[in-house]
């Protein structure tokens, strides 16, 4: 009972100290709406209104045809200046363009007399995927005027396929971000927050008088978790309000299950902070590691950013270990697909595995004097 | 100027005493260039595909070799109820379902016409889209094969072809590395130089050594001048760090100027050092320091191009990256290091980054009070 009033004496002592930092507090609750209003309408994956150059040597129906194609599309922003090989060149090194299509003289000539016809497709291949992506579409558009001529012509034996888009059928980016947005901002601001406000009493000598005390040590840092885990919680929930209400991303599947994992989750990422802070002495080395250590490394191997099975085998292993990729699994499963439990038994298993794992070596390795 | 030549003194004095943060500091960026790019890998290879054939006739046979034959499937399932390939989609074992319908064989010889399903787990829009494409392409490619072996010579005409000639300048092999490499450098010369400084002012804040200095004749700009130096220096060593990890791992020669790039990153360093000063006159101890430039830096680097196309952004986005310093820098790093870009296409970029050097270091000096 004693025990218990002095645990909650110290979280109220760390509440404090969380909310006497208003610049801090304003981050910490500002982060997570700015990132979702970012990914939410500002990033996407999709390649569009890309600046193409069309060099026309034709001028011929066929040709003519085609181009009102390519301008119709919303890929591409056609700039319709006529160059020479130079200036393309220049144009390419400039940024300017990053595709150019080139129709040679007597297309059309070539295409009704000789049923084959040739267009010259350049692009910009310092960027590789939007290189490939531009060349599929203009493709697409080049199939598609063949196959408007095929249907005047009456072909014979088509076979049509029909796409059908699952659970995001307007292609939009927020089924796929939304859920990382959640790992990746969980993930940063527990292990950050608790790792740094640990090794802060560490650099300033207030941690020796907590120790001195007749409160357990690992209370000390138990309570020193509890803040995050609650402000945490509220950014579960702000991301979740703001993705349903501004984004219009309905929850398919049970939102207790969602918040249950979710604290699971901020837990791991604790437990990570309290690894990082008995590790390091300074707030400096603390930041750097829970920093530059976690960010592009959360944002890479989680999966929402780059597909993981495009890794080379090694770094696919070393993607098992890192904790958000599990929990973007089982966001994207509750939310998006709307599974139950019983899909993402395995998933919560292995985040329950890491946490353990972490807090069994930190403990291990915590020291009751400090030197 | 000895005043200058103290001050540097005592810094590198500081940043040398402190060995774990120097070796920090030069072998987190080198590790993260090595590994980084390697995992940053967004060409759509492999995608899943499970096939449902309810006909088992040669025509399905042909077309399922043939989606397998392209090189971008794998066939992860075959022969399932839809219930049970929409299991795979769930558990993410495969991005696409193709349902071959019943009397695919028949009904295309008898009807001409033959419709086939595809389903696509669309929750990643960008693998949705492509990986439909392929399928389409593939489905075209065998429809022409059966047309060919069905139809006689004569008795249609030849279809209309229309050869494409692709090619892609710059990085013909479409090597994603190539790409990834300048713009991961760029963030990281950025994440080094912004965090150090404004730390480090702020340190002195929160233990109080400021307030030495704040007593002494030190002259604000000779204080600003003391910290800017050594990380600019630190920011230089970092990249060439890097541009050697570039070269020994990725093979990444820069086909441009080599003193271009060192001037563009000089004076981005200025820029990006300004700011991080900047930061650390708002704030009074470190966790804010940190939490403020760690807020201001994700937005950049997701601003900034690295990831994303900035083209294919709304403009009001686009509005938004042109205050964004990184996004000139991984701009121009692909501009020079991969397209041999000179002096002259990169003018606008680096006029505009001395502008917020200019901007950024005049109002840390103004905001910098010696006294509270």
């Amino acid at each position: 009972m004693n025990d218990m009033k002095q645990f909650l004496t110290f979280i109220r002592k760390e509440f404090a100290h969380v909310l006497r930092d208003k610049k801090t507090l304003l981050i910490l609750f500002g982060m997570p709406v700015v990132q979702i209003l970012i990914f939410g309408f500002a990033l996407t994956n999709e390649v569009k209104n890309a600046r193409i150059v069309i060099l026309d040597q034709a001028n011929d129906p066929a040709s003519q045809r085609i181009i009102s194609k390519l301008e119709a599309s919303r890929y591409f922003e056609i700039s319709h200046t006529v160059m020479n090989h130079e200036d393309l060149e220049n144009a390419f090194k400039k940024g300017d363009i990053r595709l150019a299509v080139i129709f040679p003289a007597g297309f059309n000539n070539d295409l009704l007399h000789q049923n084959h016809a040739s267009i010259q497709v350049i692009a910009d291949a310092s960027d590789p995927n939007n290189a490939t992506t531009l060349t599929s579409y203009v493709s697409a558009v080049i199939q598609d005027y063949l196959s408007e001529t095929e249907q005047t012509n009456h072909v014979p034996y088509q076979i049509q396929p029909q796409i059908r888009y699952l659970y995001n059928p307007q292609l939009k980016g927020a089924p796929n971000f939304v859920p990382g947005v959640m790992a990746l901002v969980l993930m940063l601001v527990c292990v950050m927050m608790t790792a740094v406000s640990i090794v802060k009493e560490k650099e300033t000598g207030t941690m020796e008088i907590l120790l001195v005390s007749p409160f357990s040590p690992l209370m000390v840092i138990v309570s020193k978790a509890v803040p995050y885990l609650i402000l945490s919680l509220v950014n579960v929930a702000s991301i979740l309000l703001l993705s349903v209400f501004v984004l219009g991303l309905p929850i398919n599947g049970s939102i207790g299950l969602l918040f249950a994992e979710s604290t699971l989750f901020i837990i791991t990422c604790l437990t990570l902070g309290i690894f990082i802070s008995v590790k390091t002495d300074t707030q400096q080395a603390a930041m750097l590691i829970s920093l530059m250590g976690m960010l592009l490394p959360t944002i890479l191997f989680s999966g929402f950013m780059f597909p993981i099975e495009n890794m080379p085998l090694p770094l696919q292993w070393f993607s098992n270990i890192v904790p958000s990729k599990w929990y973007y699994i089982i966001v994207k499963s509750i939310m998006i697909k709307g599974l139950g439990f019983g899909a993402i038994w395995k998933e919560t298993l292995i985040l329950a595995g890491i946490t353990i794992v972490l807090l069994f070596i930190s403990l291990k390795s915590f020291k009751i004097r400090l030197s | 100027m000895r005043t200058i030549r103290f001050l540097l003194q005592k810094e590198f004095r500081q940043i040398f005493r402190n060995r774990s943060i120097l070796v920090m500091v030069m072998v987190m960026p080198v590790m993260q260039l090595i590994i980084l790019p390697l995992a940053a890998n967004y060409e759509v290879k492999n995608v899943n595909i499970a096939i449902i054939d309810n006909d088992h006739s040669s025509y399905s046979q042909k077309l399922i070799s043939k989606i397998t034959a392209s090189g971008y499937f794998k066939l992860t399932g075959y022969d399932f109820s839809f219930k049970e390939a929409l299991k795979l989609i769930e558990s993410d074992k495969a991005d696409l379902i193709l349902e071959i319908p019943h009397g695919f064989e028949r009904n295309l010889v008898r009807e001409n016409k033959q419709q086939l399903f595809v389903a696509v787990n669309a929750i990643n829009g960008t693998k949705a889209n492509l990986g439909g494409v392929y399928l389409g392409s593939v489905i075209v490619d065998d429809n022409n094969d059966i047309r060919l072996q069905l139809v006689q010579p004569g008795h249609f005409s030849q279809q209309p072809e229309i050869d494409i000639r692709s090619s892609n300048w710059y990085n013909p092999l479409l090597n994603y590395h190539v790409y990834m490499v300048p713009g991961i450098l760029a963030i990281l010369v950025t994440m080094i130089g912004g965090f150090l400084t404004a730390l480090n002012i702020v340190k002195e804040k929160e233990v109080g050594t400021i307030e030495q200095i704040n007593v002494t004749p030190i002259k604000k700009h000779h204080f600003i001048l003391g910290k800017l130096i050594p990380f600019w220096i630190l920011g230089n060593v970092v990249f060439t760090l890097g541009l050697i990890v570039a070269w020994l791992i990725y093979g990444i020669v820069p086909l441009g100027s080599i003193l271009l790039l060192y001037g563009f990153v000089s004076v981005y360093l200025l820029a990006v050092l300004g700011f991080g000063l900047l930061v650390s006159t708002f704030c009074d101890t470190q966790q804010q320091a940190m939490f403020i430039m760690f807020f201001f830096i994700m937005i950049f680097v997701l601003m900034g191009g690295l990831f994303t196309s900035i083209d294919s952004m709304p403009d009001w986005a686009k509005t938004v990256t042109r205050f964004n310093p990184v996004s000139y820098l991984i701009e121009v790093m692909r501009m020079i290091i991969l397209k041999g870009s000179g002096l002259k296409d990169i003018l606008r970029q680096l006029g505009i980054i001395f502008l917020f050097a200019l901007v950024l270091n005049s109002w840390a000096i103004f905001n910098y009070k010696k006294t509270n």
